[in-house]
């Protein structure tokens, strides 16, 4: 039956033309996906002594400085959510932005010998450096998960409406990630920006705050980061809503997501055909 | 015969920019360019129909048409720089072509490299489900014919130790396994016999000849003719990036690719004019063969000549590791010896100094048999890098021998084997012979 299939297999390169099967291929490279992801999560954390604690430390560390800073040097307002619970809700979902594009973005770098040497599609890189960072996101919500014992702090029905607001995250990740992929490869610049956006982005992101903080006639212009909608979206999930939704900013972000991930696939393939020729 | 691969006049160009120090284009130089270029024309308006920058259509392959029936093992070969893996490329789709177009009937699997994407953390039980997976074997494959993967590799007992604690030849022989046990209709190999030792070359060769002799199409790009000629049913011979001979007949082809390099080109003498090979240790600028008095000689060579080979270069900065020599290949492209100024006692190396500098050394007379070689220059750095690599990447000469075999009125053609070279013969008498006689004496 397989030989049948493969019989009829015809395939037709020709300049100028992107390839017909795409998303096709993908389809069938998509244990390459799974084994690649596999490989980078099997590698993160060899030869370290603490392993995947790694994964929870990080975050943990930046949401003491986080509350030591806001909460209670600046004194910022969190209503009757405990600080940490605030900062955490947003540290982990930037965290896990953060180090997805960052990945993302490296990714066709860090394998350039598999461009050079091998087909497949490209979009399988960056994608899978985004699940193994989705791992580290899984492992660092126990962070969470313990503050929220210890304040006895419950998340309500809103909860079920997480996994949305992480898809959004994801898209937002992926979006970047594959613009700056993409430009990696041609221009290496982009690995100096990728550190500067990961770094710049987390103080124009409500993390060590609450949104609501941002005066009303800024709101909507403070939601051109699509981090804001995706950072309000997770507090308004996990803390029962204490954290009111604003949404016109959760919109204009969430659509802006969707504009960069479609211009990112898009200018990704565009580019894809002459990686092995750059990199 | 169905037809397995049909390419109709397929073409790739690079455009390659001259004085190009870094290997990646920088955004900055881009927009610098853009300033100036954008200055230029405002401030000469009429120089703009000036041809920008030192840019340059390199064209890798081109007019390239062919047509690869299934069933036949095509051999690829030619001259580094010839198009061959940038063919070969295009045909795995790494790299899009500029033009044209090419047809493929069934699933191909290319090798461009052994072990490609191994990664040296993982154990050899990891990278061979994560090696499968990037050549496209699907997971219930790789897991039906692990055992045969591992015993072909036989590497059992280091199952489950990362790689990177393998011996080479350990590393090799895994990678070259997984490759091995695919199943594709169309096999794509470059140049995979370049690595690895006598043992494990000869291992790769059967099996690759066991692929073939399934019925299985194979493209294969190697500088080993001999290797070419055991497995190939046909040759393909490119040369800056076109199709210069195309056959059935396999010996003709490789024949023609060692000769047409000495007749069309007359390259006796290969003098550096582009720059190539820079380094401070030694920047080859002439090299060649010649007569005693350092003139060039011209066309073929009796074997009982004094032939030099000399070897002119810029030192900028002394090393005591640099190593001048050259390697001799026969004309079915099998390496026959290297040959480099530091073999001998340390005492005895031929000294360098500062500025140019020229090493020369005799090449054994009545040694070669009659026939055309190429003689590769190296330069390396011992044990630290190769600054011309023979038979990778090096300036190079070919040399025709004929006649001049031996004094002998029973000698005079080429003999068969590699190499005549006239030993010296004695005779004693036997001991049989002698015992009597010493036993009269005492």
């Amino acid at each position: 039956m397989r030989e049948l299939v493969q019989d009829k297999l015809v395939l037709i390169i020709e300049a100028g033309r992107t390839e017909r099967h795409y998303w096709l291929d993908i389809w069938r490279y998509r244990e390459l996906f799974y084994f690649l992801a596999w490989r980078d999560i099997l590698v993160r954390y060899k030869q370290t002594v603490i392993g995947i604690l790694w994964a929870v430390i990080r975050p943990l560390l930046a949401i003491v400085v986080f509350t030591v800073i806001f909460g209670k040097l600046a004194n910022l307002p969190s209503g009757d959510i405990p600080y940490p619970i605030l900062v955490c809700a947003a540290m982990l979902p930037w965290q896990f932005f953060a180090s997805a594009f960052a990945e993302a973005g490296n990714s066709l770098i860090g394998n350039s010998n598999l461009i050079s040497k091998v087909y497949f599609p490209r979009l399988i890189i960056p994608a899978s450096a985004i699940v193994v960072t989705f791992v580290d996101f899984l492992i660092s919500a126990l962070i969470l998960v313990g503050l929220m014992l210890w304040y006895g702090f419950l998340p309500d029905w809103r909860l079920l409406a997480l996994p949305l607001f992480i898809v959004v995250a994801i898209g937002a990740a992926l979006g970047i990630g594959l613009w700056l992929a993409a430009l990696n490869v041609k221009y290496r610049d982009f690995r100096f920006v990728i550190p500067f956006i990961a770094q710049f982005g987390l103080y124009v992101s409500p993390v060590g705050f609450s949104s609501s903080v941002v005066p009303e006639q800024w709101r909507l212009l403070y939601s051109i980061n699509p981090l804001v909608g995706v950072i309000d979206g997770f507090r308004w999930a996990l803390l029962r809503g204490q954290e009111s939704i604003y949404w016109p900013g959760l919109i204009l972000s969430t659509a802006l997501v969707v504009l960069l991930l479609i211009s990112g696939i898009v200018f990704f393939r565009r580019a894809e055909r002459s990686f092995a020729d750059f990199i | 015969m169905t037809t397995a691969i049909k390419i109709e006049d397929l073409g790739k160009s690079y455009v390659i920019r001259h004085e190009q120090a870094q290997s990646y284009v920088a955004l900055r130089d881009v927009l610098t360019d853009g300033t100036k270029r954008l200055a230029n024309r405002l401030f000469n308006p009429l120089e703009r129909n000036r041809p920008q920058f030192n840019k340059e259509e390199f064209w890798a392959v081109r007019d390239i048409n062919l047509e690869i029936p299934e069933g036949e093992r095509v051999g690829i070969i030619g001259r580094n720089g010839a198009g061959k893996s940038t063919l070969l490329k295009i045909l795995s789709r790494i790299t899009a072509p500029t033009k044209g177009r090419i047809t493929i009937h069934g699933r191909v699997a290319s090798l461009l490299e052994v072990g490609t994407g191994f990664h040296p953390e993982l154990t050899g039980r990891e990278n061979i489900f994560l090696n499968g997976a990037i050549l496209g074997m699907p997971r219930a494959t790789i897991r039906r014919k692990f055992n045969d993967i591992v015993e072909f590799a036989e590497i059992e007992k280091f199952l489950d130790t990362p790689v990177k604690r393998y011996s080479s030849g350990m590393y090799l022989r895994l990678a070259f396994s997984v490759a091995a046990h695919l199943e594709p209709d169309i096999l794509v190999v470059d140049e995979v016999l370049a690595v690895g030792d006598a043992q494990f070359q000869k291992q790769c060769l059967g099996k690759m000849e066991e692929i073939g002799s399934t019925g299985r199409t194979v493209l294969f790009v190697s500088h080993n003719m001999a290797a070419v000629e055991r497995i190939c049913t046909s040759a393909v011979l490119l040369d800056s990036g076109t199709i210069q001979a195309r056959s059935e007949n396999v010996p003709a082809v490789i024949r023609e690719y060692m000769s047409f390099g000495g007749t069309r080109h007359g390259a006796l003498e290969w003098l550096n004019t582009n720059g190539a090979y820079k380094s401070r240790q030694f920047t080859p600028m002439r090299f060649y063969i010649g007569a005693a008095d350092g003139t060039v000689v011209m066309g073929a060579q009796r074997n009982d000549t004094d032939l030099y080979v000399f070897v002119e270069g810029l030192i900028d900065e002394l090393d005591p590791s640099l190593q001048i020599g050259y390697a001799v290949y026969c004309e079915s492209g099998e390496l026959l010896y290297w040959s480099f100024h530091t073999d001998a006692k340390e005492s005895e190396w031929a000294p360098s100094h500062l500025g140019r500098c020229v090493f020369q050394s005799r090449l054994p007379r009545r040694l070669l048999n009659e026939g055309h070689y190429r003689i590769d220059l190296g330069v390396a750095l011992f044990c630290r890098q190769w600054l011309c690599e023979p038979g990778i990447r090096c300036p190079y000469v070919y040399l025709e021998i004929s006649g001049g075999l031996s004094d002998s009125p029973y000698w005079s053609q080429r003999r068969p084997g590699l190499l005549s070279p006239v030993l010296p013969w004695h005779s004693s008498v036997s001991a049989d012979e002698r015992s009597p006689d010493s036993n009269s004496k005492s």
